[in-house]
């Protein structure tokens, strides 16, 4: 049949590959450079295209500068051995009474490896060294196996991570030793045998139903009594550690320490200042949203200076509390305020249908917090824990400022050190400062992430 | 009787709260007590009467101490603690000017589809969050400020304009003279016009669906009005607005030579310091803040608009920005308070703002722990305080009204 068309095709053309700009290399580039800058259809995208061009080439320019004169800092210039021993003069220029040329700017990495052992331990006796390298050995390994995926019981290892791994540390770090008084042993003994009496014979219904209801609360304080005993008598014992003063702690492991010490003391009081910020009962909201709002209100560096010259005016005359404990102290209030803001996100984000539900199958309010909500809500938020922690891990370089030789402090000491004093002093240690917390945080940010991920696909 | 009060919710509730205002109540009354019985230990008494005597130490020159017009002996502690307020609001506003641009620009490259770009963006935002502050304020401070040319030696800026040097950034002041009132009230009424054309414009649209090229029309009326104003005066007077450049001495003296102190302005290598570090370290954040924003907002609603015909301008205009806003401002308003609060980092290079120059210096002079920082602590809280109410008048006007 005749079409009436003029021309029809009648065989079957042959495939075309795709155009240069979809495919390879070349389509890679279009779509991921060439693509935002081509566009000269109308005066403006021709403006912005011709602006986007320059801007391009001078990001390329000035990154690859920035590069260049990082790696010449870092590597190429840097000095990296003084055989001599001749400290200041190995990175000095001529004009500093050096052989290096006037113009010479590097890394002097003779200086970091000088300051090394105080970077990792502070002034930590040599003989006593071997101490902070237990704690250091147990870090890694408990945190190893806690990441690792197919560890057994990995719960527990972390329940010991939070709990007994402290003290141990913290036994090993201070030798323990301390002079108690017989009375507070005392004291806290007779309470605990107390609360334990009460509790035990109140849930046998031995002391009539209205001490009855009270029996959990009961066991809850003498729980808490026994750990404060335990601890005293712990700290007590003498285990023939040389004791170290805590103004010798530092570097590292101070740092691992104060942000250690303020996640894991932040986590408690956080959850018990989230409940009460959106329970029912309008006192108990009230003070913990003034408590949470006054510690986010104020600077940190405000929250150290206050501590280090109120809390010695606000308790009895007397009694001294070491400069350490003082910031610490600042640090958990300020960051148990942060946490606790970051568990009520966490707790807003549980269905309604999940509290009442825990209420109409007879479940207490407690019981319903720890059993249902709680387990859910922590689970949820544990990327916003784990940002807190690298914020807190930031901000433990403040403590430098009131006189604590954390890493920070150290370097900021090193930096003023004169034995080695030369123009690149500072560079090189703002670098290492620098490269040390980059790697910290970011590896912590990247598993808060990838943790996330992991949740969020459990989620579906 | 007992027994039913004690399985009563209500009386169970009523009398936690009672115990635990007891409780607190106790607790502060500990701390005051033994707060009173150590100050009068050390023979001294609590009260805010310290805040008129005259301070003995000196201020680095800033807007404060030009505003306060400090002196070492005559001005008190009062004039202290606003310089300090004072300095920290320079800091805080010219900081959270700068950042917010850089932010937003840095957030916007993130998304861009220009590899170049993305990869900047990315690099520059995890290395900035990743870095303690301190470290940043400390490398502008001693690493880049303290290695440049020293007192007599200088690098030029924008040609030989402005320079910079050991002692600081030397700029160009504007000094004025005879009719730079009325070049003033020009800008300010070009300003007003441009707000009333704006609002004529969309009633215009609202009432008979004619648009007006507001834009356009804007740009005209804020820079035609002060220019004519600015050669009318010229002609007549003289310039009306004058730039003093620095003035840079190579002979004469040794002592003599280097920047004048007669002409141009100065800013400290202090301030520079604290400004680049909050300015480039908030900056990572709220390039976080703009890209989450901005992927927040569902790719159908672009769609969508561009599918009613709406031009790519106005889908980003009407549509797109005014969502994204309301994912971005109430935390962005959190940074800005955090800048704020950051800034309190200067006492480590002593940049006279309020925590530096009150509750370092003035607070070992003086000795009133309490006080003082109860002082201080209120501006902070004042601060926390406006933004919180902002953000909450915010929220009310952007929420969703939903029908």
């Amino acid at each position: 049949m005749e079409s009436k068309y003029s021309f029809v095709r009648k065989d079957i053309v042959n495939e075309q590959p795709p155009p240069l700009t979809q495919v390879g290399v070349t389509g890679w580039l279009w779509r991921n450079l060439f693509s935002s800058m081509s566009n000269f259809n109308s005066l403006t995208s021709s403006i912005l295209s011709i602006l986007m061009i320059l801007l391009t080439i001078w990001l390329v320019y000035f990154c690859g500068g920035l590069l260049y004169s990082v790696i010449d800092f870092a590597i190429i210039s840097a000095v990296w051995s003084d055989p001599d021993g001749i400290k200041r003069k190995v990175c000095a220029t001529v004009k500093q009474g050096g052989d290096l040329p006037a113009d010479w700017y590097g890394a002097c990495w003779p200086f970091i490896f000088a300051k090394k052992k105080f970077l990792i331990y502070g002034r930590i006796p040599t003989e006593e060294l071997w101490r902070a390298n237990l704690i250091y050995a147990g870090l890694v390994l408990g945190m190893g196996y806690i990441i690792w995926e197919k560890g057994q019981g990995r719960k527990w290892v972390g329940l010991f991570m939070l709990t007994v791994f402290p003290i141990i540390s913290l036994i090993l770090l201070t030798g323990a030793n301390f002079k108690i008084n017989n009375s507070l042993f005392i004291s806290t003994g007779v309470l605990f045998l107390l609360s334990f009496l009460l509790g035990y014979f109140s849930s046998r219904n031995f002391l009539g139903e209205v001490l009855e209801q009270f029996s959990i609360l009961f066991n809850f304080i003498s729980l808490i009594l026994f750990s404060f005993f335990v601890l005293l008598v712990l700290f007590s014992i003498d285990y023939g550690l040389e004791p170290i003063d805590t103004l010798d702690w530092g570097g590292l492991l101070l740092t691992l320490l104060i942000a250690i010490t303020g996640i894991v003391a932040s986590l408690p009081f956080g959850v018990l200042l989230a409940l009460g910020r959106r329970s029912n009962m309008p006192v108990a909201r009230l003070l913990c949203t003034m408590f949470i709002e006054f510690w986010r209100g104020i600077p940190l560096i405000t929250v150290l200076f206050a501590a280090s010259v109120l809390i010695p005016l606000f308790l009895p005359s007397g009694a001294d509390v070491d400069k350490l404990l003082r910031a610490v102290i600042g640090i958990i209030l300020f960051s148990s305020a942060y946490m606790a803001e970051v568990i009520r996100g966490g707790l807003q984000a549980i269905p309604r249908g999940q509290y009442e539900s825990a209420s109409a199958v007879g479940l207490s309010y407690s019981q319903s917090m720890r059993f249902i909500v709680l387990p859910q809500a922590l689970t949820h938020v544990l990327p916003g824990i784990v940002n807190t922690f690298i914020g807190l891990f930031k901000d433990t370089t403040l403590v430098s400022i009131i006189g604590i030789f954390e890493v920070m402090g150290i370097f900021r000491a090193a930096s003023q050190d004169a034995n080695w004093g030369s123009h690149v002093q500072h560079s090189t240690s703002y670098l290492v400062a620098a490269i040390v917390f980059f790697v910290f945080c970011f590896g912590m940010s990247r598993y808060s992430i990838y943790i996330e991920n992991k949740l969020s696909r459990d989620n579906k | 009787m007992i027994q039913n009060l004690i399985f009563d919710k209500r009386f169970r509730s009523i009398a936690f709260q009672i115990i635990l205002f007891f409780a607190v109540l106790f607790l502060f009354y500990w701390f005051a007590q033994n707060a009173s019985d150590n100050i009068t230990a050390r023979g001294d008494k609590f009260g805010f009467d310290f805040l008129n005597n005259s301070s003995g130490f000196s201020i680095l020159p800033t807007l404060g101490t030009w505003l306060f017009d400090y002196q070492v002996g005559k001005s008190t502690y009062l004039d202290v603690f606003f310089i300090g307020i004072v300095n920290t609001l320079v800091i805080a506003f010219t900081g959270i000017f700068a950042t917010t641009i850089l932010g937003f620009l840095i957030g916007i490259f993130r998304l861009s589809n220009n590899i170049v770009l993305k990869f900047f963006s990315s690099v520059y935002v995890e290395m900035f969050r990743n870095i303690p502050l301190l470290i940043h304020l400390f490398f502008w401070y001693f690493a880049v400020l303290r290695a440049v040319p020293g007192k007599r030696e200088k690098i030029d800026v924008l040609g030989s304009y402005a320079g910079i040097n050991v002692t600081g950034l030397y700029i160009p002041k504007p000094l004025f003279f005879e009719g730079s009132g009325v070049f003033l009230i020009s800008i300010l009424i070009s300003i007003t016009l441009a707000f009333i054309m704006g609002s004529y414009a969309s009633k215009l649209r609202k009432d008979t669906g004619q648009q007006l090229p507001v834009f356009q029309i804007n740009l005209g009326i804020i820079f035609i009005i002060p220019l004519i104003t600015f050669a009318f005066l010229t002609l007549k007077s003289g310039y009306p607005i004058e730039l003093q450049v620095p003035e840079f001495k190579t002979d004469g003296p040794k002592l003599k030579q280097g920047f004048s102190k007669n002409a141009g302005m100065s800013v400290h290598p202090e301030m520079i310091a604290l400004w680049l570090a909050l300015v480039l370290y908030t900056a990572a954040f709220i390039a976080e803040i703009v890209r989450a924003g901005i992927t927040a907002i569902h790719k159908g609603q672009t769609e969508a608009s561009l599918a009613t015909g709406m031009t790519k301008s106005n889908t980003l205009r009407l549509i797109i920005i005014p969502q994204a806003l309301r994912v971005i401002v109430p935390p962005l308003t959190s940074q800005y308070l955090n800048l704020t609060k950051n800034s309190s980092l200067a006492v480590a290079i002593a940049y006279p703002e309020l925590v530096s120059v009150f509750a370092g210096t003035a607070l070992n002079q003086v000795g009133r722990e309490i006080e003082m920082i109860f002082m201080m602590a209120l501006v902070y809280l004042t601060f926390s305080l406006i933004t919180s109410l902002f953000m909450n008048w915010f929220n009310y006007r952007i929420k969703l009204v939903e029908r």
